[in-house]
């Protein structure tokens, strides 16, 4: 015989096989072993637990991380709500169970067995829900009378609690039930039907953070479908709290201000991109949504011409109207169109081609330095300007300074705005760029269109010194013991294209516009506090076609939208406020009273903050 | 081509008892999708029945073509079912977690069952030809491994670790039985004990506990631990003569997870009882024993080692399979030979008795 093995004629194999066989047969010995352990003599046991399939899992929720504003205070938490269920198998006869129940609690037998209809398909020892959020005293009552509801449980269940009615609704958002879609989707694969979750604003987008983990445990029940022993438990992880960068007593006062009127009110600190205050008028019930919305009230919300569904801060796009004319200023001093001491004459019009390009002061300004030209929101000066700058500098700069562009908020849905271009033009409408519309995009109106988050960031950074901040909301994360799991840095995002001189002139320009007494943004002067801003009107329809009418016979759907951006204090700023009131007609009257308001309610906060 | 000794020699015995544990897979199957609530998945039953056509074609083409061929074509074959492996790792749907199946047109197969196959055939090759009374050395055993390994990592990718667990086993179950040198052994057993420990404790905290849950299912009461809680009531409720057909109540309330795949042993045993339990292990008993006995009376190395592999297919299957219904062995997904529900297990088996049937006939066939 050779080295190997040429047939298996050798007994080698057959050895071997013998010794396989053998195995096999033990292996087989010890599963016949464990099968008359578990049949023969456990099978008495196992038998009865089987009878009534006792040993069941019940899940347990987590409780959802709690929601508090930048000092600590509260937003949203979770209340106790109870909730009636019924495992069918259990609550024989079912139709004399559902008919005592219904008159305790106070509901038609019809929309409990409506309840159950829905259940169909649903194995019979799962329960299926009745009535959610059931009040105290329907609790006592079927509590009192429980043995003769078999098959009924009741649920003792979270609800989410928005502490302050309305208030920051479209930050916060809101909780509710996951629906069939959301299930399909895969995106949440801890999730079953019934159970809430965020949609909107923080609730949807710090989700991961809020929701902790579902824990469970497996009990023994008996007959009735009472928990006769726990078995195992596994305790439920409850979700991390947020705290958001708002300050929930201006945000209060942002929101009072905005009471009456639609609009949008954002604040933030110009050093970090902390947003302060992010309002939306008018605002919505977040718990109308936890606690379920008839589609009466939810047709009612979503054709409201208010659009209270909007967060107008982030997705509102307006002209920006005059506050743009510190873009044109900064494109102008930059491109050396314009310096310190250039002056031009304003009758009141300009004249390009064959049209007449009005000033909004009829009598004009007569001679207009840059910084006059600001303060007095002239926009004769500004047409020149634009018109020498050309459209495509013009944009170019824009989008330098954050417009056309989502500033990137942790938020969904944030609108880009729009810059218009030549080639954007032709490519969008198939008609060349005339020149008379750079004069109108040079004052903020045409086709140019911002949201109040993208000027807020804007003036941030004009207040600094010239760095754009990336607009934060979220603070911090902790556990549910308080240890931090995220503290957030401020991040930047550029730089304004523009030097310290030309940032300095610009300065000073929007200093004058709330201290020299014919500044448009006269209004916002408060002794003490150093403001300065920008004041903007935002055209809806254009002036050319009625240039008669004044503004006051316009219907309120066509009044001017009103813009006030403002920082303060003006050296060594602490805050930026971004206004926008719709159909208020003029930024100095409309908007800039709530940015005062706002500046003076935080710089003087010590005062609130129990100092 | 066709040759009465077909006829004559063929295994019609094997023949006989696959149809037999067969039948009984699909009275059990009936009785798992028909009494589950809410939704009866009746056809379930009849694309099983569908399956079972297919692998009867696939048991027909493989017994009809010589094994002896297959030696030539074991790496194209091992080949073939690498790219598919890798195919459907990146172009595979996912279902339910993890990529594994391949869609052809109406049907979906999973390649991770074809190459355990393609690995038998391959090792069978390399040991009939390297055979040698002293045992296989370490440097001898590097291509085997490599052969194991490749498509090893592949399925635990996808990830499916019943079925990369049951290929190991096979490699394995064939390596020891082609012998293992002496020295090489014990050089194996040192390193994995010195090795183990120290892997553990580079492993991080979140997949020690995975692992745990694993070998002891009761870390994980709402998961695994609670399926092996009503798999053992269905089964010892069974006690010895059963509930009887479509008496089960455990599987009528799909209380059992996947009670047509993994867990079709409780149905039968909570069914059948301890009686019927025996019955069909008894019978699995015989299939492995007859498959062994093929490979007994083969008269050439590559045919002994292939029937060898293909038992061992069969066998680790029904062993993990039932033991983890028992509570004995961490729950992973392996089917039942003949038994579970999904088509490319049924195939799969099915070309293995084929490769039997063709071993066991062609030993009276001389060339």
């Amino acid at each position: 015989m050779g080295k190997y093995l040429k047939t298996s004629d050798t007994d080698w194999y057959k050895q071997r096989l013998i010794k396989v066989m053998i195995c096999v047969a033990g292996a087989f010995f010890i599963l016949l072993l464990r099968l008359f352990y578990l049949q023969v003599i456990q099978g008495q046991e196992l038998r009865r637990l089987s009878e009534n399939n006792c040993i069941r899992l019940q899940s347990t929720d987590p409780s959802r991380g709690m929601i508090f504003d930048r000092n600590g205070t509260l937003l949203v938490d979770n209340r106790p709500a109870f909730d009636l269920s019924i495992i069918l198998k259990d609550a024989k006869p079912v139709d004399r169970t559902i008919e005592k129940l219904a008159k305790l609690i106070d509901v038609p037998v019809s929309e409990l067995m409506k309840k159950l209809k829905h259940g169909k398909g649903v194995s019979s020892y799962k329960p299926i829900l009745l009535k959610q959020d059931i009040g105290r005293d329907a609790l006592a009552a079927v509590e009192v009378q429980k043995f003769d509801l078999p098959g009924i449980v009741v649920n003792v269940k979270a609800r989410r609690h928005y502490i302050n009615r309305q208030s920051a609704a479209h930050l916060i958002g809101y909780l509710s039930e996951i629906n069939s879609d959301e299930l399909k989707s895969g995106k949440y694969p801890e999730c079953k039907g019934g159970d809430f979750i965020g949609k909107f604003g923080v609730e949807k987008v710090f989700e991961p953070f809020l929701k902790g983990k579902r824990g469970g445990r497996q009990v023994e029940v008996n007959v009735m479908g009472q928990v006769v022993k726990v078995l195992k438990t596994v305790d439920a992880q409850p979700g991390q709290n947020i705290y958001l960068t708002i300050d929930h007593i201006l945000q209060e006062k942002a929101e009072a201000l905005l009471e009456d009127v639609a609009g949008a009110v954002v604040a933030m600190d110009p050093e970090t991109g902390n947003i302060l205050v992010m309002a939306s008028s008018p605002s919505f019930d977040q718990n109308a949504f936890v606690d379920g919305m008839s589609h009466k009230q939810w047709r009612s919300l979503i054709s409201n011409p208010l659009r209270p569904m909007a967060n107008k801060a982030i997705q509102g796009e307006y002209p920006p109207a005059s506050t743009f004319k510190i873009i044109t200023a900064i494109a102008g001093l930059e491109e050396g169109v314009i310096d310190g001491n250039t002056t031009m004459h304003c009758p009141g019009y300009y004249k390009y081609g064959n049209r007449i390009y009005r000033c909004w002061r009829r009598g004009g300004h007569g001679s207009v330095n840059i910084l006059k030209a600001l303060s007095q929101s002239c926009d004769v000066f500004f047409y020149q300007v634009g018109q020498k700058l050309g459209v495509d500098k013009l944009a170019f700069y824009a989008k330098a300074c954050g417009l056309g562009s989502a500033t990137g908020i942790n938020l969904e849905n944030e609108a880009g705005g729009l810059i218009p271009t030549a080639s954007w033009k032709k490519r969008r409408t198939g008609i060349a760029w005339q020149g008379g519309e750079t004069l109108s995009v040079a004052i903020g109106q045409s086709y140019d269109l911002a949201t109040p988050l993208q000027m807020l960031v804007l003036t941030s950074a004009l207040a600094n010194g010239g760095t754009r901040y990336k607009p934060l909301i979220l603070k911090s994360v902790k556990t549910a013991d308080g240890d931090i799991v995220i503290q957030n840095k401020r991040q930047v995002i550029d730089k304004l294209p523009a030097s310290k001189k030309t940032l300095a002139i610009v300065k000073k320009g929007l200093w004058e516009v709330v201290h020299n007494p014919k500044g448009t943004g006269r209004i916002a002067y408060i002794k003490g506090i150093d403001i300065s801003g920008k004041t903007g009107t935002a055209q809806v329809v254009g002036r050319k076609n009625n240039p008669d009418l004044s503004e006051k016979d316009l219907p309120d759907h066509f009044k001017a939208h009103a813009w006030f951006v403002a920082y303060a204090p003006s050296v060594d700023p602490q805050i930026a406020v971004a206004v926008l009131v719709e159909h208020g007609e003029h930024g100095s009257s409309a908007a800039a009273p709530i940015a005062r308001e706002i500046i003076r309610t935080y710089l003087e906060k010590d005062k609130y903050n129990g100092a | 081509m066709f040759d009465r000794r077909f006829v004559q020699y063929f295994d019609w015995g094997l023949l006989g008892l696959i149809l037999l544990i067969g039948l009984l897979g699909l009275v059990t199957l009936y009785s798992a999708v028909t009494s589950a609530t809410p939704t009866p998945q009746k056809t379930l039953y009849f694309k099983q029945m569908i399956w079972y056509c297919a692998g009867m074609t696939g048991m027909v083409f493989s017994f009809s073509i010589n094994y002896k061929s297959l030696y030539r074509w074991s790496l194209a074959i091992y080949a073939v079912c690498i790219l598919l492996l890798i195919y459907v790792l990146i172009m595979g749907k996912y279902i339910g977690g993890a990529r594994r199946w391949l869609i052809l047109g109406p049907v979906s197969i999973q390649p991770s069952e074809l190459i355990k196959i393609a690995v038998i055939i391959s090792l069978a090759r390399y040991y009939s030809k390297h055979a040698n009374p002293r045992g296989f050395t370490l440097s001898e055993l590097l291509t085997p491994f490599m052969l194991t390994i490749i498509p090893f990592m592949l399925i635990v990718k996808q990830p499916d670790l019943g079925t990369a667990m049951v290929l190991v086993l096979i490699a394995g179950a064939m390596t020891v039985f082609v012998k293992i040198e002496r020295r090489s052994l014990l050089c194996i057993i040192t390193v994995c004990t010195i090795t183990g420990p120290l892997v553990w404790f580079l492993l991080k905290g979140y997949q020690k506990k995975r692992i745990l849950t694993f070998i002891n299912p009761d870390r994980d009461p709402l998961g695994a631990g609670y399926h092996i809680i009503q798999s053992k009531i269905a089964i010892g409720s069974g006690m010895i003569f059963g509930k009887g057909f479509l008496k089960g109540t455990q599987n009528a309330l799909s209380f059992l997870p996947e009670q047509h795949t993994d867990f079709i042993f409780s149905v039968l045993a909570e069914e059948w009882g301890f009686v019927g339990s025996v019955f069909i292990l008894f019978l699995f008993l015989v299939l492995i024993i007859w498959g062994l006995n093929i490979a007994y009376k083969c008269r050439d190395p590559f045919g002994t080692i292939l029937a060898v592999g293909a038992t061992a297919m069969i066998f680790w299957q029904v062993f993990i399979n039932v033991g983890m219904a028992m509570g004995l062995m961490p729950i992973v997904g392996v089917t039942l030979p003949f038994i579970s529900y999904g088509g490319s297990s049924i195939v799969s088996i099915m070309i293995c008795v084929g490769l039997l049937m063709s071993i066991s006939m062609r030993r009276f066939l001389f060339e």
